[in-house]
């Protein structure tokens, strides 16, 4: 392992440098993420699968929007922006568009990617922006303080559904596959080594890829419902998985407290807009240097 | 820097306002548009589209006008210019990024073909009602460089002007049109790429691990740096330090977000650009901008013609406003004459710039009244009639 530079005296636990440093803003270490939380572990499994993807990590560009998962663009060191609430995929889509070489990755919630940025999100998938989609799905609005989001299952506690959750959630999944994606994949914060593997794989891939994470919020989703801290819940996905690949995304629906399918569900082939457009553009600028 | 040759199309044309803005763009370097159809600006993309392909510019339609400047500001982070056109409900929905743009100090140009208002109003009819929309859109304290062009040649030249000083200031700037002026046709000459000034982008040039996206410069600017150069900044639209990371102190706002109005204050005499006519010896002047100005030389000439001493202040930046010649002038003359598409918005700031010392007369100008002067000529008439103002004792105590 390497160390920092050290003077006279033998390296010790507090001078090994951790091999995930790099990537990260150590200089703005501690976060901000309680205690139980789950998006450190989806951080983890994204910077451990920059380095199996084998990707320049100059070369990639991570956005987030508002909530508590925006704030993972100010931990990775990358080009990394924390833009308004809902617009990332937008943000990105600028990135990816002004230029093709960037690959662009876009972090955030559930309640930032499919409330207020649902529409992004669905017609980035349509376009088949060539990016990658991290959701950290915890089920409820943290940051605000535990209020109902577009993902919050039925009958379940929120500040804002103090009688029970009354609307039906979006299964994430199925509008990605619905709307697009080329990679649709599910995990919980449970599942490291398959949601890193998951990460890695879609960084890989050419298009619109989504990579759902469920995640444990013990301050606010766990506390509200009684469901215990977030070692309960992480026992709760051990006991109440099923991973089941290639699985139709129609049947993804999340209950309250019931059981989760994860796995990797869609990979398929789609053209990107980028090379639609340059298709377009070279036929264009092709037949206009034919004579006559 | 001189402008890129393949984007200026030299020569002498006949251009409406929307045609001659997306050749003033494409002349100013800009490499990525984000639209969103709407009337009356689609003109601006559809030319633009036409000869992007000559330039190598890329350009996308987003789902919504919302999306389309935070693509725009993405864009312009990866080291291109970047613009977007758009009308008054368009205009409402950008606002969002607006604020964005100035809190991550992105340049980026925005063209606002305004329409009458509010709500879905009238896609085909000129208003100005939304300059104060301009200054003052979105939420927070902020300020901002937004030009009117009048013509179609002025179109072009404000555009580049624009890009210039967004790329100079690392602001969003407004370009206000509106629909008279987009679908007027004009003669209109682009002069060759060596004539035209391009403003650079400031680029920072030192060691990778020590870049500072918020430390200024001499110049009160942060120098830029694109995404991919290896840099890996980070930027946030939160309050923040020089780091760029979230800072969230009350210190912040002295900090982080008085340089943001300060920048463009303090370099206000520099950005502020008037035309003047027959100010020197002038009883009343009438103050406009956009396509009121076209109005307003024809109504001096008619008084001037009947003796009348008038003459013109016409305002090529709206914001930062002139507040130093307004009050300087007002001294001078008896009183102001504001003629505007809308009901009293620049009006009041030229009131405020008066310190009382000149009658200020408001004329709401309908778009018919932009070919027919009458409606100013009776106003400077009526304002030869009132009495000058002598004894006043507040001072004008500068910017």
């Amino acid at each position: 392992m390497e160390t920092k530079q050290t003077v006279n005296h033998e390296p010790s636990m507090m001078d090994l440098v951790h091999p995930m440093d790099n990537l990260l803003r150590m200089d703005r270490m501690p976060h901000i993420w309680c205690p139980t939380c789950g998006i450190g572990i989806a951080v983890t499994a994204f910077t451990a699968a920059l380095e199996k993807a084998n990707m320049d990590p100059n070369m990639v560009s991570i956005v987030s929007g508002i909530g508590c998962t925006g704030r993972v663009a100010g931990y990775v060191k990358l080009d990394s922006f924390h833009t308004t609430h809902g617009r990332p995929i937008a943000f990105g889509t600028g990135i990816k568009v002004a230029n093709p070489k960037i690959k662009v990755v876009v972090f955030s919630g559930d309640g930032d990617l499919i409330a207020i940025g649902g529409n992004h999100f669905i017609h980035a998938a349509r376009r088949n922006i060539d990016m990658l989609v991290i959701c950290v799905n915890n089920f409820i609005y943290a940051m605000t303080g535990g209020q109902v989001a577009p993902t919050t299952p039925l009958a379940a506690y929120a500040t804002t559904s103090p009688y029970g959750c009354v609307e039906p959630p979006f299964n994430i999944p199925y509008i990605a596959d619905s709307s697009g994606a080329v990679y649709v994949a599910r995990w919980t914060a449970l599942h490291v080594r398959r949601l890193t593997n998951s990460i890695a794989e879609a960084l890989q891939k050419r298009g619109f890829s989504v990579v759902e994470v469920i995640s444990p919020c013990g301050m606010y989703y766990s506390r509200i419902n009684r469901l215990g801290d977030g070692l309960d819940m992480m026992r709760f996905y051990h006991d109440n998985v099923e991973i089941r690949h290639g699985e139709d995304t129609k049947n993804l629906d999340i209950g309250f407290q019931t059981k989760i399918i994860c796995g990797k569900f869609v990979d398929r082939e789609r053209p990107t807009y980028m090379e639609r457009y340059n298709e377009w553009l070279s036929e264009v600028k092709g037949s206009k240097n034919e004579p006559g | 820097m001189k402008a890129d040759p393949k984007g200026v199309l030299t020569g002498t044309h006949t251009l409406s306002g929307n045609y001659a803005c997306a050749e003033g763009a494409l002349a100013a370097g800009c490499r990525f548009l984000g639209i969103y159809p709407i009337v009356p600006a689609l003109e601006v993309s559809q030319r633009f589209l036409d000869r992007a392909k000559e330039v190598d510019a890329t350009f996308i339609q987003m789902e919504d006008e919302i999306s389309v400047l935070a693509a725009v500001l993405g864009a312009s982070w990866t080291g291109k210019r970047s613009m977007t056109v758009t009308s008054g409900p368009g205009f409402s929905l950008m606002m969002e990024h607006l604020g964005l743009g100035v809190m991550l100090e992105t340049p980026c140009v925005i063209v606002d073909v305004q329409m009458v208002g509010p709500g879905l109003g009238m896609p085909l009819r000129a208003a100005q009602a939304d300059i104060m929309q301009s200054r003052w859109g979105s939420h927070g304290d902020y300020e901002i460089i937004v030009f009117a062009p009048s013509t179609p040649q002025e179109m072009f030249e404000f555009t580049i002007k624009a890009f210039n000083l967004s790329e100079r200031f690392r602001i969003p700037v407004a370009v206000m049109s509106d629909e008279y002026l987009a679908h007027l046709e004009e003669k209109v000459v682009i002069p060759p790429a060596d004539e035209i000034y391009i403003e650079p982008r400031r680029y920072y040039r030192g060691p990778k691990n020590s870049y500072l996206p918020f430390k200024r410069d001499q110049d009160f600017v942060p120098p830029m740096v694109d995404i991919g150069q290896g840099y890996r900044f980070h930027v946030t639209g939160l309050t923040h330090d020089d780091r760029g990371y979230p800072i969230m102190f009350e210190e912040c706002q002295e900090y982080n977000v008085h340089p943001l109005v300060k920048k463009v204050r303090n370099y206000a005499d520099k950005i502020v650009e008037v035309q003047e006519i027959n100010t020197e010896d002038a009883e009343v002047i009438v103050i406009s901008y956009g396509t009121t100005a076209r109005a307003t030389l024809k109504a001096i000439e008619q008084a001037r013609a009947s003796g009348i001493k008038a003459g013109s202040l016409k305002l090529c930046t709206v914001w930062p406003f002139p507040e130093k010649r307004v009050a300087e002038l007002a001294k001078k003359v008896k009183a102001y004459v504001v003629p505007e598409m809308n009901f009293g918005q620049i009006v009041s700031e030229v009131e405020r710039c008066t310190y009382g010392y000149a009658n200020v007369f408001f004329v709401s100008h309908g778009e018919k009244g932009v070919e027919n002067a009458t409606d100013i000529v009776a106003a400077i008439k009526q304002a030869l009639q009132t009495k000058k103002i002598e004894d006043r004792v507040i001072e004008y105590k500068g910017v």
